[in-house]
């Protein structure tokens, strides 16, 4: 592809990204929310950030994945305790990444 | 704005568990979650420059970010894009998984309107994220808006998200979150294009980690009831099935969307 079709390209991708980010700010932005709204909108995070963390736990190269060989889903589970204790960020991001260090050093 | 014992209290400020007038801090709300340790570490952030704060915040994605940034790099560099339009991409799309589907589709030759519609649905999802983030954002300006939407992804939201929840919300601290998760995004694309052919070798790290562990310890900091578990566990997995039934890209859309209404369902039924 020539550079300045890659450059147009490259806009495009801009904007469609940019739109989805941006117009409900704008269009909630000044408005008062009705309460059914603000509650849905409450359960989003929990819901959105599960629905992206899951698939990469659970799912290897298009199917389930739960055996033994599967590092980032065992150590998950630590790491979930690890949240649940110190409600902190990075300990458990450190922590886990031990983990996963370890299994792989004992895997291989 | 309330009146309570002689003292205004704005509703912004009972929104939030804490807050600081000057020197003066104030707890606004007890919760079950937030204890005194809680409260001490805030104020001891609270010391530190806003800019500090957001930068040291955003360690966890800068760690996460450099060598995702760095593989869509060299897979730029493979796909046969120069060095400046790998970072012009970086800079102006910067969304993660839709810039590494779109590399692989540069090096097959397919059309630029098919990349941007495919661009388009995997970011769809940020609907969601903006929509989310607004009832935290409803005081700010439209021109504050728009540059905090323009690097709003999948880890700022889940890491805003969270930090808002806590009453973390001054606007500074926002834009050095946004702003190192940007540059760090940057830097691992252009020292991956710079790199090329050149494989580091990151599972030793457990770099490839960093991500899935830190939306761990986002999802669990905000999940604030037993509602928010079955809601976090009902979108999790319809997310896996949907993925599976071949709803790529839009699996999470649909799973969060289900579950969010299911959620929000019970919650209404509670207060009954």
């Amino acid at each position: 592809m020539e550079t300045h079709l890659v450059v147009f390209t490259i806009i495009g991708m801009a904007v469609v990204t940019y739109l989805p980010r941006l117009i409900p700010l704008i269009m909630l932005a000044g408005r008062k929310i009705p309460e059914p709204v603000l509650l849905w909108l409450q359960h989003v995070p929990p819901a959105v950030l599960a629905a992206m963390l899951l698939p990469t736990l659970i799912i290897q190269d298009g199917s389930i994945s739960l055996g033994s060989d599967n590092l980032f889903l065992y150590a998950s589970i630590p790491t979930l305790i690890a949240a649940i204790i110190s409600k902190s960020l990075f300990i458990p991001v450190i922590f886990g990444m031990l983990l996963v260090v370890l299994g792989r050093w004992w895997l291989s | 704005m309330h009146r309570v014992g002689g003292w205004k209290i704005f509703p912004k400020m009972l929104s939030e568990p804490y807050s600081r007038i000057g020197k003066i801090f104030i707890v606004n709300r007890c919760e079950p979650g937030i204890t005194m340790t809680d409260f001490k570490q805030y104020q001891l952030e609270q010391r530190k420059s806003p800019w500090l704060r957001g930068i040291l915040a955003a360690m966890p994605i800068v760690l996460g970010y450099l060598p995702v940034g760095f593989a869509f790099g060299v897979l730029a560099q493979k796909a046969g894009l120069l060095t400046i339009t790998a970072v012009l991409m970086s800079l102006v799309v910067f969304a993660g998984s839709a810039q590494l589907i779109a590399v692989g589709l540069f090096s097959d030759n397919i059309t630029a309107l098919a990349i941007i519609l495919t661009t388009f649905i995997v970011n769809l999802r940020h609907l969601l994220f903006s929509a989310a983030i607004f009832p935290h954002l409803a005081n700010w300006r439209k021109r504050e808006l728009a540059p905090f939407a323009f690097e709003l992804t999948d880890e700022t939201f889940a890491l805003h998200s969270a930090r808002f929840s806590l009453g973390k919300v001054e606007k500074t601290e926002v834009f050095a979150i946004n702003l190192t998760a940007h540059l760090a995004w940057i830097s691992g694309s252009l020292l991956g294009a710079f790199a090329g052919n050149l494989v580091v070798e990151i599972e030793p790290f457990a770099l490839d980690y960093v991500l899935p562990a830190m939306f761990i310890a986002l999802l669990v900091m905000q999940i604030k009831n037993h509602t928010q578990v079955v809601t976090a566990i009902i979108a999790g997995m319809l997310s896996i099935v949907f993925l599976l039934l071949g709803f790529s890209q839009l699996h999470v859309i649909i799973a969060t969307i289900i579950g969010a209404t299911f959620g929000a369902w019970i919650e209404k039924w509670k207060r009954i």
